[in-house]
C-alpha cells in the first residue's frame, strides 16, 4: 500500500516537473497530457485507497517515508497517515483537480504561459496531497506553505497586471500572518510533547491541557489552548476567516480555473481540514472551540453581506466562498467536525462548479467579468445555464441538493451545541442562509436572466463554450446534486470518521442531530416542516427575484436610502483601507524612521563617522604642536629630559 | 599513506592564486581563468572527500583529520589543524561557493581578471584556514590575513564609493579583531599554549570570563554583523563586485557565528550564560529592526544585505537561547534544536544570500544599476532568470522545502521553550521576511516591462544558468532532506552543549 | 688643585652653551652643526675626566670613537647642507619647516 500512497503524491509532482522544466520541448499538448496523466494516475490511486479504506475496511496506515532530520529525541519525519478522513479528502482533491486540468485546456487555450500554468496546478495538487496525507506537523506545515506559494504564483500568473501582482503579494503576506501563528502552535506542541507526530501529540492532549505557560506576566494559559488558538490562527489565514479574509476576494485576479481549484475547493479548505485533523487537541480546549465558533460565525455573516454589493462575477462567488468557509468553521467550533468536512466536500463540488461556470461565462464574453454587462445569457449558453443553476441551488441549500444536506445538518448541529458562543453562531448561520440565497440568485438572475446588457461586439461571437469547458461542468454538477443524498448517512451519523475525528461525549452534537435522522428522504421532508433555513433560503431567492428581475430600480433606491450601510459594504468594512494605510503604512514608516534615524543618523552619522570626525578634530588641534622647527623639537626634548631627571631626583 | 588533506584544502588555492598571478603577469588570461577554475574545483573535491570521510563516523564528535606541526617554538604555537561537526560544513560551503564565484566572474570581469581570480583563491584558502585552525595564533593569522584579499576585491573591483566602503569595512573588522587578540594572548598566558581545545578546558573566574567574552563579542559581532555594529555591511555589499558580495555574505559573515560557537560559548560558558540576555536582545533587534529597515531600501543589494543581518540574527539567537531553554525545560531537546538551527541557518544563508547576490549581479551586468526602480517586469524578457529569482526569494522568505526554512524552524522551535514572546518575536521574520523579499520581487520581476533597458534584456546564458542552477538544486536539496547536514553536526553539538552547561567556576 | 668637579662643570657649561646655541640660533644651519659638535665635545670631556679618575682607558677609547663619528657626521652634515642650499638658496633655520603638521 505504501507505494500506492507514494504514487499518489509523486505522480502530480513528476508531471509538474516535466511540464515546468521541459515545457518548451514537449509543447503545449505535451504539457497538458503529461499533467493530466499525472493527476489521473493520482486520482485512480486515490480511488483505490478509498475503496481499500472504506469498503475493505483497511486499518489506519501511519508510516514514515524518510527521516527529514533527527535532533536528539525529536525525529522529524516525512510520512503518511491514511484513514477515512485522508482517503475522502484526497479523492475530492484529485477529482476537482482533474476536472480543472481538463477545463484549463479550453480556458487557457490562447495563453502564452500554457505549460507554466499546467505545471503550477499539478504542483499545487502535489502540495495539497502532501498536506492532506501528512502524519506529522512538519509535513503539514510544508504542504501548508507550499499550497500558499503555488497560490501566490497562480494569483500572479498574469504578472503584467498590476492588480494581479498586488493581489498575490497581499495573499502571501496575509497567509504568512496566519502561518506565523501556525508555526507557534506547532512549536508549543513539539516542545511540550517532544514529537512532531500526530499520534504522539494527540495522545498527550489531556496532559497538555494540564500544563500551563505564562504568556502575559501573571496569567497562566493552558498550553493546549494556546497551541490550539495559534493553530487556528493559521487556519484563519488559509481558510480566510475574518480578519484575515482580505486576500481571498483579491485572489480572483488569477485565472478562473485556479479560483475554482485553489480558492474554492481545496486550498482554502485546508484550514478546515487541519482543525478537523486536530480534533483530538481542540476537543480538550473549550476556549479554542469558542474562538473557532465565534470567528467562523462572524465570517459567515459579514462576508456574505459583502457578496450582495459586488459587481464582479468572480468576486461574488469569492465572497460566497468566504461565507461558506465561515459555515465550515462554525461546524468545527461546535465540535461537529464531520459536518464541517461534509460541507467541505459538497462545497468543493458545487463551488468549483460555480467558478467554472463563471469562467465559462467569462470566456464566452471575452474576459468580461462585470455582471452589469451581462444578462440574458440563458439562451446562448444552455449547458452553462443549467449547471450554474444546479450549483446555485446547491449553494443556497435547496432541499435535495448536496449543499442542503451539509448546511442543514450543520445548522442543526450548531443549534444543539452548548459551546460558549453557540447561540450567537446559530443566529449568524441562520441569517446567513437568507443572505446566501440573496446574493446567489442576484448573481444568477443578473447573468442569465433579464435584459441583455452585453457589448454588441461580444454578442456577435456569443455561443456555448467548447466541450473541454462544459464537460467538467457536467462532471461537477452530478456530485453537486447527488453526493449529499448518498453520503450524508455514513459521513455524519454512521461513524465514517470514527478513526480520524475525536469528539468528546459532551460535545457530540451530531449525535443529538442523528437521533432524529431517519434517512435522507425523511431529512428533506423534515426540513420543510421544522427548519427555518429552507424558508429563509426561499425568502432570499424571492427577494432577489423581486429586486433584480421584477423591479430593477429597487436596489439603487435601497442603496440610496441606506447610504452609510451601503458605503460600509462597498468599502468592505474598511479592512483593506485599514491594512493598507494603517498597518502597511505604519510598518513602512517605522522602517523609514529606523533606517533614517537609527542607522543613518545615529549609528553611521554619530557613532561611526562621528568618531572619525572626532579623531580629525583632535588631530587638527594636536598638529599645531608640530611646528616643523628643529629648535622647538630640541627644546621639547630637553624639557622632557629635565622633567624626567627632575622626577627621578625628587622621587629619590 | 597519510595525506594532509586539510593542508591541501588551505594551500592548494593559495598556490593556485600565485600561479594565476604569474599567468596574469604573462597576459595569458584564458589559461589563468581555467587554472583558477581547476584549482577551486579541485579544492571542492578535496573538501567533499573530507566530508565523506567525516560522515563515516558521525557518532564521533571530536576533531578529525588533525595535523600538528611545531610552528613558533618560543610561543608554544603549533600549526595545528582539524575539523569537527561545526567546521566541516562551513569548509564545504566555502569550497562549494568559490568555483561558482569564479564561473560567475568568468567574462564579466574586464579589468585585471587574473588578479581578481587570484584574490578569490587566496581568500578561499585563508577562509578554510580560519575554519580548520585549532591553534589560536594560527587562527588569528588566517583571520586577519583574510581581510587583505577582501579589502582588495572591494577596493579594486568595487563601485563608485568603494574607498569609503573598504576603509569602513577594514576599520570595523580590524578594531574588533584587535580586542580578540588581547583575549587570545591572555588565554595563552593562562594556559601556556595557543591550543583552542586547551582554552576550552581552561578554568576561568567570572570576571575574567566576562572580559574575555566582551572582547570576543566585539570581534565576532562585527563579523556577524549584529546590531549596532552592522552598518559596514550594506556599504561593503553595495560597493563590492558580485563575487565579493557572494563570498562576503556567504562565508565571511559565518566567521562571526563560527567564532561564537568555537570561542565564546565553550571558553566562557558562565559569561555567555550571564550575558545571554544581551545576545538575545541584540539578535531580536537584528530580526525586527533590520527587517523593517530592509523593507524601505531602494537598492537591491542593500536590501539583501539588510536581510542577511536579519537572518544572521537567527544564528546568534539560536546559539545563546540555549541557556534559557535548558533552564526552562530541564532537557536538552530545545537547546539542541536551537544550536542546530543556528548552524543550519549559517549554511543555508550562505547558499541563499549568495544566490540572491548572483541574481542581482546578473541584472547589474546588463543594466548597470542596482536600483529597484530601474527595473520592472524583468520576467517578460528573462523568464528563466525570473524563475530563479522567485525561487531564491521564496527561500529567503523561509519557505518549507527550501533550506531557508530549516534553520528558522529549528530556532523558533528551540526558542519557544525559553519564552513564548521570544519565539513570537523571532517568528515575525515569517511576515517581514516575506514582505521585504517578495515586495522587491514584485517591483523588479513582475509587472509590465518597466523601461527600454528592461525590454532589451537577454535571458541567462549557459554560464549563468549553470551557477544559479547548481545553487537552486542545493537550496532545494537541503530543504527537502537536511538530515545529512544535521546528522554530521549532531554529535559535535551535543558534546559542545554538554561542555557549555558545565560551569567553569 | 683641579678636581674632577671642575672638568664636569666645564663640560656642563659647554653642553649648555651648545644647547642654547641650538635653541636660540634661528639663522644659520652651520651654527647648528657646530653646536652639535660642541655637545659631543662636552661629552668627551666627561669621558676623559672619568677615565683619568677611575684609571680606566675604556673611556679614552670611547672618545676616539666619538671623534670619528663626529668627523663623519660633520662631513655628511655639511654635504647635506650644500645640497640643501642648492635647493632652497638659504640656510636660514626659520625657513626650514617642511615637517610642520
Amino acid at each position: 500500500m505504501e507505494s500506492i500512497y507514494l504514487g499518489i503524491v509523486i505522480a502530480p509532482l513528476a508531471a509538474a516537473i516535466v511540464a515546468g522544466l521541459f515545457g518548451r520541448r514537449i509543447g503545449r499538448a505535451g504539457a497538458h497530457w503529461v499533467t493530466i496523466a499525472g493527476v489521473a494516475i493520482s486520482f485512480a490511486l486515490s480511488l483505490l485507497v478509498l475503496k481499500d479504506v472504506v469498503i475493505d475496511g483497511a486499518a489506519v496506515f501511519n508510516g514514515t517515508v524518510y527521516t527529514w532530520a533527527a535532533i536528539g529525541d525529536i525525529r522529524m519525519e516525512i510520512g503518511f497517515l491514511v484513514d477515512h478522513l485522508t482517503a475522502l479528502t484526497i479523492t475530492v482533491v484529485n477529482f476537482v483537480s482533474l476536472a480543472v486540468h481538463v477545463y484549463t485546456i479550453g480556458y487557457m487555450r490562447d495563453d502564452p504561459g500554457y505549460q507554466r500554468f499546467f505545471s503550477y496546478i499539478s504542483l499545487f495538487t502535489f502540495a495539497m496531497l502532501m498536506l492532506v496525507m501528512s502524519n506529522n506537523f512538519l509535513q503539514l506545515f510544508f504542504g501548508w506553505e507550499a499550497v500558499g506559494v503555488v497560490s501566490y504564483l497562480l494569483i500572479g500568473f498574469w504578472f503584467k497586471r498590476p492588480t494581479a501582482i498586488f493581489a498575490n503579494l497581499k495573499a502571501f503576506l496575509v497567509n504568512r500572518v496566519g502561518d506565523f501563528g501556525f508555526l507557534l502552535g506547532i512549536a508549543a506542541i513539539v516542545l511540550h510533547t517532544g514529537s512532531l507526530d500526530y499520534a504522539t501529540a494527540f495522545g498527550q492532549a489531556e496532559l497538555l491541557d494540564a500544563e500551563s505557560i505564562e504568556v502575559l506576566s501573571g496569567t497562566q494559559w493552558s498550553v493546549l489552548s494556546l497551541a490550539c488558538i495559534c493553530l487556528f490562527i493559521g487556519a484563519m489565514g488559509k481558510s480566510a476567516q475574518v480578519p484575515l479574509h482580505v486576500w481571498l476576494p483579491d485572489s480572483m485576479e488569477g485565472p478562473t480555473p485556479i479560483s475554482a481549484l485553489i480558492h474554492a475547493a481545496t486550498m482554502v479548505t485546508a484550514g478546515i481540514f487541519m482543525v478537523a485533523r486536530m480534533s483530538p487537541l481542540f476537543e480538550y480546549s473549550e476556549i479554542a472551540l469558542s474562538v473557532v465558533l465565534i470567528v467562523g460565525a462572524t465570517t459567515a455573516i459579514l462576508t456574505g453581506l459583502l457578496g450582495i454589493v459586488q459587481n464582479d462575477i468572480k468576486r461574488v462567488v469569492a465572497y460566497s466562498t468566504l461565507s461558506q468557509l465561515g459555515y465550515m468553521t462554525v461546524a468545527l467550533g461546535a465540535s461537529a467536525y464531520a459536518a464541517g468536512i461534509f460541507h467541505l466536500m459538497t462545497h468543493a463540488f458545487f463551488k468549483a462548479l460555480l467558478f467554472l461556470a463563471a469562467g465559462s461565462v467569462i470566456i464566452a464574453l471575452h474576459h468580461e467579468q462585470d455582471i452589469r454587462r451581462m444578462g440574458g445569457l440563458r439562451k446562448y449558453m444552455p449547458i452553462t445555464y443549467w449547471t450554474a443553476l444546479i450549483g446555485t441551488l446547491a449553494l443556497v441549500g435547496f432541499p435535495g441538493f448536496s449543499g442542503f444536506f451539509s448546511k442543514d445538518a450543520l445548522i442543526e448541529a450548531v443549534h444543539a451545541s452548548t459551546t460558549v458562543g453557540a447561540g450567537f453562531a446559530y443566529w449568524c448561520v441562520l441569517l446567513g442562509v437568507f443572505v446566501t440565497a440573496l446574493y446567489s440568485f442576484r448573481l444568477f438572475f443578473l447573468v442569465f436572466h433579464g435584459e441583455e446588457r452585453i457589448d454588441a461586439e461580444a454578442k456577435a461571437h456569443l455561443h456555448e463554450s467548447p466541450a473541454v469547458v462544459w464537460a467538467p461542468l457536467v462532471a461537477l454538477a452530478i456530485p453537486s446534486v447527488v453526493i449529499g443524498w448518498l453520503t450524508i448517512e455514513p459521513v455524519l451519523f454512521g461513524g465514517f470518521f470514527a478513526d480520524s475525528l475525536l469528539v468528546l461525549e459532551e460535545h457530540d452534537v451530531l449525535h443529538v442531530v442523528g437521533e432524529e435522522f431517519e434517512g435522507p428522504a425523511a431529512f428533506v421532508l423534515h426540513a420543510f416542516s421544522a427548519s427555518a433555513a429552507v424558508y429563509l433560503a426561499l425568502a432570499g431567492a424571492v427577494v432577489a427575484w423581486v429586486a433584480y428581475l421584477l423591479r430593477p430600480e429597487l436596489p439603487g433606491w435601497i442603496a440610496q436610502r441606506l447610504a452609510p450601510v451601503h458605503r460600509l459594504l462597498v468599502n468592505k468594512y474598511y479592512f483593506d483601507w485599514f491594512n493598507e494605510n494603517v498597518l502597511a503604512g505604519a510598518t513602512r514608516g517605522f522602517g523609514r524612521l529606523l533606517w533614517g534615524v537609527g542607522d543613518q543618523t545615529v549609528i553611521d552619522g554619530a557613532m561611526v563617522n562621528g568618531s572619525a570626525r572626532g579623531v580629525a578634530v583632535l588631530a587638527a588641534i594636536v598638529r599645531r604642536v608640530q611646528s616643523g622647527y628643529l629648535y622647538h623639537y630640541a627644546f621639547a626634548m630637553v624639557i622632557g629630559l629635565a622633567a624626567l631627571i627632575g622626577w627621578l631626583v625628587v622621587r629619590n | 599513506m597519510y595525506v594532509p588533506l586539510l593542508s591541501i584544502c588551505i594551500w592548494l588555492p593559495i598556490a593556485g592564486a600565485i600561479a594565476v598571478l604569474v599567468l596574469g603577469a604573462q597576459r595569458r588570461m584564458e589559461l589563468a581563468r581555467w587554472v583558477a577554475l581547476g584549482v577551486s574545483v579541485a579544492t571542492f573535491l578535496v573538501a567533499v572527500h573530507l566530508y565523506i570521510g567525516f560522515r563515516w563516523y558521525p557518532e564521533f564528535g571530536g576533531m578529525r583529520f588533525v595535523e600538528r606541526v611545531p610552528w613558533i617554538g618560543a610561543f608554544n604555537a603549533f600549526y595545528e589543524l582539524g575539523v569537527d561537526g561545526i567546521s566541516m560544513p562551513l569548509i564545504l560551503l566555502t569550497a562549494f561557493l568559490t568555483p561558482l564565484v569564479v564561473i560567475a566572474g568568468w567574462e564579466v570581469i574586464k579589468t585585471r581578471p587574473a588578479q581578481y581570480f587570484a584574490a578569490f583563491l587566496l581568500l578561499e584558502g585563508l577562509m578554510i584556514g580560519v575554519f580548520a585552525a585549532l591553534d589560536a595564533l594560527l587562527f588569528y593569522v588566517f583571520w586577519e590575513a583574510m581581510l587583505v584579499p577582501m579589502f582588495i576585491i572591494i577596493g579594486v573591483w568595487g563601485g563608485e564609493r568603494r574607498i569609503y566602503a573598504t576603509v569602513k569595512f577594514f576599520l570595523y573588522t580590524f578594531l574588533g579583531s584587535v580586542l580578540m587578540l588581547v583575549a587570545l594572548i591572555y588565554l595563552y598566558l593562562q594556559s601556556g599554549s595557543y591550543s583552542i581545545l586547551a582554552f576550552h578546558e581552561l578554568p576561568l573566574g567570572m570576571n575574567e570570563q566576562v572580559l574575555i567574552f566582551l572582547a570576543f563579542l566585539i570581534a565576532f559581532a562585527v563579523k556577524v554583523p549584529m546590531w549596532p555594529v552592522h552598518t559596514w555591511l550594506p556599504d561593503a555589499h553595495v560597493e563590492a563586485p558580485t563575487g565579493g558580495s557572494v563570498i562576503l555574505a556567504a562565508v565571511l559573515l559565518k566567521m562571526g557565528g563560527y567564532g561564537f560557537i568555537r570561542f565564546s560559548l565553550p571558553i566562557t560558558p558562565d559569561a555567555s550564560q550571564s550575558l545571554a540576555w544581551l545576545m538575545i536582545g541584540l539578535s531580536l533587534i537584528a530580526i525586527v529592526y533590520i527587517a523593517l529597515v530592509a523593507l524601505v531600501q531602494k537598492d537591491m543589494k542593500k536590501l539583501i544585505a539588510y536581510s542577511s543581518i536579519a537572518h544572521m540574527g537567527f544564528v546568534t539567537l539560536g546559539f545563546f537561547v540555549i541557556f534559557a531553554t535548558i533552564a526552562n525545560s530541564q532537557d536538552e531537546a530545545g537547546a539542541m534544536l536551537a544550536l542546530q538551527g543556528g548552524m543550519v541557518q549559517m549554511i543555508s544563508h550562505g547558499l541563499i544570500s549568495g544566490a540572491l547576490f548572483l541574481c542581482v549581479g546578473v541584472m547589474y551586468d546588463r543594466l548597470h544599476s542596482r536600483e529597484i526602480s530601474a527595473y520592472g517586469g524583468v520576467a517578460n524578457t528573462m523568464p528563466i532568470f525570473a524563475t530563479f529569482v522567485v525561487l531564491f526569494a521564496l527561500a529567503n522568505a523561509g519557505l518549507p522545502g527550501t533550506s531557508g526554512f530549516v534553520g528558522e524552524f529549528f530556532v523558533i522551535l528551540g526558542s519557544f521553550h525559553a519564552s513564548f514572546w521570544l519565539a513570537f518575536t523571532a517568528a515575525t521574520i515569517l511576515v517581514f521576511g516575506a514582505a521585504y523579499t517578495l515586495w522587491m520581487v514584485k517591483r523588479v520581476v513582475f509587472g509590465e516591462v518597466g523601461n527600454d533597458g528592461v525590454a532589451a534584456l537577454k535571458d541567462l546564458d549557459r554560464r549563468e544558468f549553470l551557477v544559479l542552477g547548481v545553487l537552486a538544486v542545493s537550496v532545494l536539496l537541503l530543504g527537502v532532506w537536511p538530515d545529512p547536514l544535521v546528522e554530521a553536526m549532531d554529535e559535535t553539538l551535543r558534546q559542545l552543549l554538554a561542555h557549555v552547561v558545565q560551569s567553569k567556576l | 688643585m683641579v678636581t674632577v668637579a671642575h672638568y664636569l662643570v666645564l663640560a656642563a657649561v659647554l653642553f649648555s652653551v651648545s644647547v642654547a646655541g641650538i635653541f636660540i640660533n634661528r639663522r644659520n644651519v652651520i651654527v647648528l652643526l657646530m653646536c652639535i659638535e660642541l655637545m659631543l665635545l662636552a661629552v668627551n670631556f666627561n669621558f676623559i675626566a672619568f677615565s683619568r679618575l677611575l684609571g680606566d682607558t675604556v673611556g679614552q677609547v670611547f672618545v676616539f670613537f666619538i671623534l670619528t663619528v663626529a668627523a663623519a657626521e660633520a662631513a655628511i652634515g655639511l654635504a647635506i647642507l650644500v645640497v640643501l642650499f642648492r635647493n632652497t638658496r638659504s640656510i636660514n633655520v626659520d625657513e626650514m619647516d617642511t615637517l610642520r603638521g
